[in-house]
């Protein structure tokens, strides 16, 4: 080992800066922490490893939410996207998502740049092989070159860089994700200060060079022609979008997976991590799924300043030339030239059942976990994690509170929840399925939800929240105003709705219940009853949700309403479950394994049933009335 | 306090003259209210609190009296559970407590958990802490004998019929979900709206045959409701007797005090029986008059099975052709009882008057005939069996209980997809119905909808 030496002190170190990293080293260094964040190599910040794009249905309302409380991503997206698209739109306002396609390079350049700008935050490149713990508690980090950096809280994003493998048909090689260094000593360290690790494998598709694509065989999907943006403060919007392209695996592709299948890692059995069931390899889709007689490829420019396509679809570890060889048999890519083949990366992972729901370790006191190493999946995910392991992080240092979401405050919150409840055994991955509450949390109303939290963290400026404030009141008094006007049905408004394919009224309406109506929008109501006050889109868009669909959203209201009584009931941090002697032998250890917070998180822990939650309450309440009769 | 309102028999089942329904809870009375009518016309919020008033149990949806009852009214926080408790006392024997639990139920209220009463009493301050202990035991033990009561219950066709039930819905659900998760995915049917109504509409089908079965169901579980019938003198009582003698009685109960009716448990041949004795009614009052008597109509309403007596030692009169008349629509089986004396009956006209019903001669004196007539009653039953064999018998409150609630919410997704409500909203009460329709069967892991979208579409970059 080198020379060691003190190279500072600090509040908060964040080790990695993908996509977790960036968000918890910009959020612990806005909340006031003062923050060193260290990367293996700093021109890798915030890189995407595999797809270039941003959002989706669950994970564009996560950036959306990142944005409300305060991140980065949003705000960085929207500057340096090639084209945005709003998914499900024909669908209900629940599910409408964002999704941007990246330029990845443009993307990086702005990260870094807002993150050197941070005055809070240093930015080193160092690999960080061992964590500095004493009594159960964590003090810093110590560097592969020995430099001793020193704080009492450390956030480990360390992606799929723990022991990373990458296998490309019969060839496998220590390293992280397209080839850089990968972290061995970091995972040895891990295991050996006592940490459960699991294995986990994911990969990535070719890429090719568009100069040798013929785009005639293929079909155009062009982006939205209206501005859109995942951020509630942007004001500029990129107009001069990109296209992707779609086109199609043949028989002839599906014949030469068949054919090769042998020299496929995943079925020589090279490949033992598990992998995510929504994010197969091309060999699995084909063999999992044989009757399909094609499968869909897109291909997604990798920015605008490079001829690098991403073809999507087509994630795989088979050997290089058989990966040559599927390309030339897809329209449209015959003689496309492949720049970088696919593959298959294998890398540890902390079951994250082993960590509190503020992504700090239940063994380590100040060492904090987020984004990939959890377990999950995807850079929205990774980065509400780093966000939130950012916040806590900081929050602990500087004696604040810690800050936990609910499942019915965001998709952040349903994320973390599965998470250290239920663990995963496969890397995780957001789905609006997921989300019980999910009417609740939608695309539109995320600086509803969360802008209040974000500026009690001190995340949000003083004018975005007066911003916001405005927003809302704004809301509030149009919705009441609709609430009490009463429209009469004279022949204008018989005309309008008519002409809005609606049966014509009998009576005077109430706005709000007119609102109601299928065939009725906020704009058609207001035609027959104008605000007094000037409403942007936006607000329009809200109040026409939260009036339209108050019915169903009263519903999960309520359903809300009864699990926060039993998130409100604590359990003590120190509760003995072995004195609980009526507790199933199941439910004893799992609830020893996860240490609920609550009782409600209790229930949700599968194997736990509910007289093993009803026993539980009853002995909580006896702690309690112990302490009673005691005083 | 902050608990919703729970309800159960508090009583042990089959035993006693009376049966208690207890609830508990902020909505005790209010749903006790709505199910409840007073001669006098009370209403149980208006009343003072430990009260005890006497009324009907009526349905309101159908105004059908479904109990004569005596309902306890309580107040918290001096009751048992420190909450509002209503205790409504009914007749006792299955069927009549069943029906009360099965309506409160159905008007607001969820079958309590095992051991929920005395965890309320604790948890709101009722019972001194050194319990505590006994509760959590009570729950732990109570639970294991409920859950093996529940699987012994449970027919295996109906947890294959409520498994097939929630598979279509699972299927749809995906189908509605990888729409939303995977918008750009091209294989799959867009779930329209005549899609979801189809699928939906054939749940809430089947769920309503099922409860319309519920009551066969109950036949198995509380037997076949069967009324001796006949003039005085004929037989009847001895009929009872014999029947009882020869065939282990299940379950007594004592003759009411507020119903000159006699109920018998008997097994005959492996068909349960609950045999209703109207002999107990004085028998010097004409009995085609009594026939006119409002509570004898409603045992003759409510029976499953009419054994009609008469007496081989008399002409047939005009009261026994009336009574003929007055069950033509019914199951029914004749006992031509006293071959024991000489024959004055006109057995061609008795055969005449009962068409396809089967008619049995019998002498109970002597004990002849009662193998034919069990044989006969067996028949009946078993025949009609063939036919019923393919339905799926409902019969736990529970069950009950959550069908019900099921079919409600299936029918708001159906109406909100007819109003053109999108997809991903009439989603949110197909999901709970599949959640519902989970519950009866023990089951409601929310990753099997991940697990399904996986499976059943190829999915993913």
């Amino acid at each position: 080992m080198s020379l060691q030496y003190e190279a500072g002190n600090f509040d908060v170190i964040v080790v990695g800066a993908g996509h977790a990293g960036v968000e918890s080293a910009y959020a612990a260094a806005k909340m006031g922490a003062k923050t060193l964040m260290l990367t293996i190599n700093l021109d890798m910040i915030a890189f995407m490893p595999c797809n270039p794009s941003v959002g989706g249905p669950a994970k564009g309302i996560v950036v959306r939410e990142i944005d409300a409380l305060g991140g980065l991503m949003g705000r960085i997206i929207d500057k340096t996207h090639i084209q945005m698209r709003m998914l499900n739109t024909g669908k209900g306002p629940a599910v409408r998502a964002l999704r941007a396609q990246a330029d990845k390079f443009q993307y990086q350049h702005e990260m870094k740049r807002v993150l050197e700008e941070e005055p809070n935050l240093q930015i080193h490149q160092a690999m960080v092989d061992e964590l500095i713990v004493e009594d159960g508690e964590v003090k810093g980090v110590i560097t592969q070159v020995g430099a001793i950096y020193r704080a009492p809280a450390v956030i480990i994003t360390s992606g799929t860089f723990l022991r990373g493998e990458i296998i490309l048909g019969n060839l496998k090689y220590s390293s992280g994700p397209n080839n850089q260094q990968p972290s061995i000593k970091l995972a040895d360290n891990l295991k050996e200060l006592g940490f459960d690790l699991i294995r986990f494998k994911t990969g990535t598709p070719p890429r090719v060079n568009n100069r040798t694509i013929d785009y005639s065989k293929t079909e155009i999907q062009p982006g939205d022609d209206v501005p859109r943006a995942f951020s509630f403060e942007t004001t500029e919007y990129i107009m001069d979008q990109l296209p992707c392209w779609l086109t199609y695996t043949t028989e002839e592709t599906h014949r030469t997976i068949e054919e090769n299948l042998h020299l496929s890692p995943m079925f020589s059995g090279m490949i033992k991590g598990t992998g995510p069931r929504y994010c197969p390899s091309i060999e699995d889709k084909v063999t999992r799924f044989s009757d399909k007689p094609r499968h869909q490829i897109f291909l997604e420019p990798e920015g605008r300043n490079t001829r690098e396509v991403y073809v999507q679809g087509l994630s795989t570890s088979l050997p290089e030339h058989v990966q040559k060889k599927l390309l030339s048999s897809i329209p449209g890519l015959e003689n496309a030239e492949m720049m970088r083949a696919g593959y298959a990366i294998e890398y540890d992972s902390v079951i994250p059942t082993q960590l509190w729901p503020t992504l700090e370790t239940k063994k380590i006191q100040g060492l904090y976990t987020a984004g990939q190493i959890n377990g999950t999946s995807g850079y929205e995910e990774a980065a509400g994690q780093g966000l939130m392991a950012g916040m806590n992080a900081a929050a602990k240092v500087l004696g604040r509170e810690e800050i936990i979401l609910d499942r019915s405050d965001a998709y952040i919150g349903v994320l973390i929840d599965d998470l250290v409840t239920k663990g995963t055994n496969e890397p995780y991955r957001l789905l609006t399925s997921r989300a019980e509450y999910r009417l609740l949390l939608r695309h539109d109303n995320a600086d509803l939800r969360l802008t209040e939290v974000g500026y009690k963290a001190g995340m949000i400026s003083e004018e975005r929240y007066a911003k916001f404030q405005l927003k809302k009141a704004k809301i509030e008094q149009e919705v009441a105003r609709l609430r009490e006007v009463i429209i009469k049905p004279n022949s204008t408004t018989q005309e309008v709705i008519r002409s809005a394919g609606g049966a014509e009224l009998k009576d005077g309406i109430r706005g709000a219940d007119l609102l109601k109506r299928t065939e009725m929008t906020y704009d058609l109501v207001a035609s027959l009853t104008p605000s007094e006050i000037e409403l942007s889109d936006d607000i329009k868009e809200q109040i026409e949700i939260q009036l339209k669909y108050e019915g169903y959203i009263q519903k999960a209201l309520q359903q809300v309403e009864k699990m926060k009584k039993l998130e409100n009931k604590k359990i003590p941090e120190n509760i003995d479950y072995d004195a609980i002697s009526s507790l199933a032998t199941e439910a004893r250890m799992k609830l020893k394994s996860v240490r609920p917070l609550s009782i409600a998180q209790a229930s949700r822990i599968s194997g736990v049933n509910p007289a093993d939650v009803s026993i539980l309450l009853v002995y909580i309440e006896q702690g309690k009335i112990a302490k009673v009769s005691t005083n | 306090m902050e608990f919703d309102t729970i309800a159960a028999i508090s009583t042990p089942m089959g035993e006693g003259a009376i049966a208690i329904v207890r609830l508990s809870g902020d909505e005790a009375v209010a749903i006790a209210d709505k199910i409840f009518k007073s001669p006098n016309h009370k209403r149980l919020n208006e009343v003072a609190s430990h009260t005890i008033h006497y009324g009907h149990l009526i349905d309101p949806k159908t105004d059908e009296v479904v109990e004569e009852v005596m309902l306890s009214l309580m107040r918290g926080p001096k009751t048992f559970t420190r909450e509002d408790v209503v205790e409504i006392n009914c007749h006792g024997g299955i069927v009549s407590v069943n029906r009360v639990l099965q309506l409160v139920l159905q008007y607001g209220a969820r079958l309590a958990e095992p051991g929920e009463f005395t965890k309320r009493a604790f948890l709101n301050g009722r019972i001194d802490l050194s319990q505590a202990e006994a509760v959590m035991d009570l729950i732990r033990a109570k639970t294991d004998r409920a859950m093996n009561v529940a699987l012994g219950q449970m027919d295996g066709k109906l947890s294959r019929l409520i498994m097939s039930l929630r598979q279509a819905l699972l299927e749809t659900l995906a189908q509605v979900e990888v729409n939303i998760d995977y918008p750009e995915y091209d294989d799959v049917e867009e779930m329209t709206i005549p899609v979801l109504l189809e699928k939906c509409g054939w749940v809430r089908e089947e769920i309503i045959k099922l409860l319309q079965t519920s009551s066969q169901g109950k036949i198995l579980r509380e037997g076949l409701s069967t009324v001796i019938l006949g003039r005085p003198n004929v037989g009847k009582s001895s009929l009872l007797n014999s029947l009882v003698q020869e065939n282990k009685a299940i379950v007594t109960d004592i003759a009411g005090t507020t119903r000159d009716i006699i109920e018998e448990y008997v097994n005959v041949r492996g068909v349960p029986l609950r045999l209703v004795d109207t002999a107990g009614i004085r028998e010097t009052e004409d009995i085609v008059e009594r026939i006119g008597v409002e509570r004898s109509r409603e045992a003759l309403k409510d029976a499953d099975l009419i054994l009609l007596v008469l007496n081989y030692g008399e002409a047939l009169t005009i009261e026994d052709e009336r009574l003929f008349e007055t069950i033509q629509a019914m199951d029914y089986i004749v006992v031509v009882n006293k071959t024991d004396i000489e024959r004055k009956i006109d057995l061609n006209r008795v055969h005449e008057l009962a068409g396809k019903h089967r008619v049995v001669t019998t002498s109970l004196l002597k004990e002849e005939g009662v193998m034919e007539l069990e044989e006969a009653i067996a028949a009946l039953f078993f025949e009609g069996q063939v036919e019923a064999n393919d339905l799926t018998y409902v019969s736990n409150a529970r069950h009950i209980a959550l069908l019900h609630q099921a079919q409600q919410v299936i029918e708001d997704a159906l109406a909100a997809a007819e109003a053109g409500v999108p997809v991903d909203m009439i989603q949110i009460d197909v999901t709970r119905t599949w959640e519902i329709l989970g519950e009866i069967i023990g089951d409601t892991v929310q990753e099997s909808l991940i697990n399904q979208l996986f499976s059943q579409f190829c999915l993913g970059k």
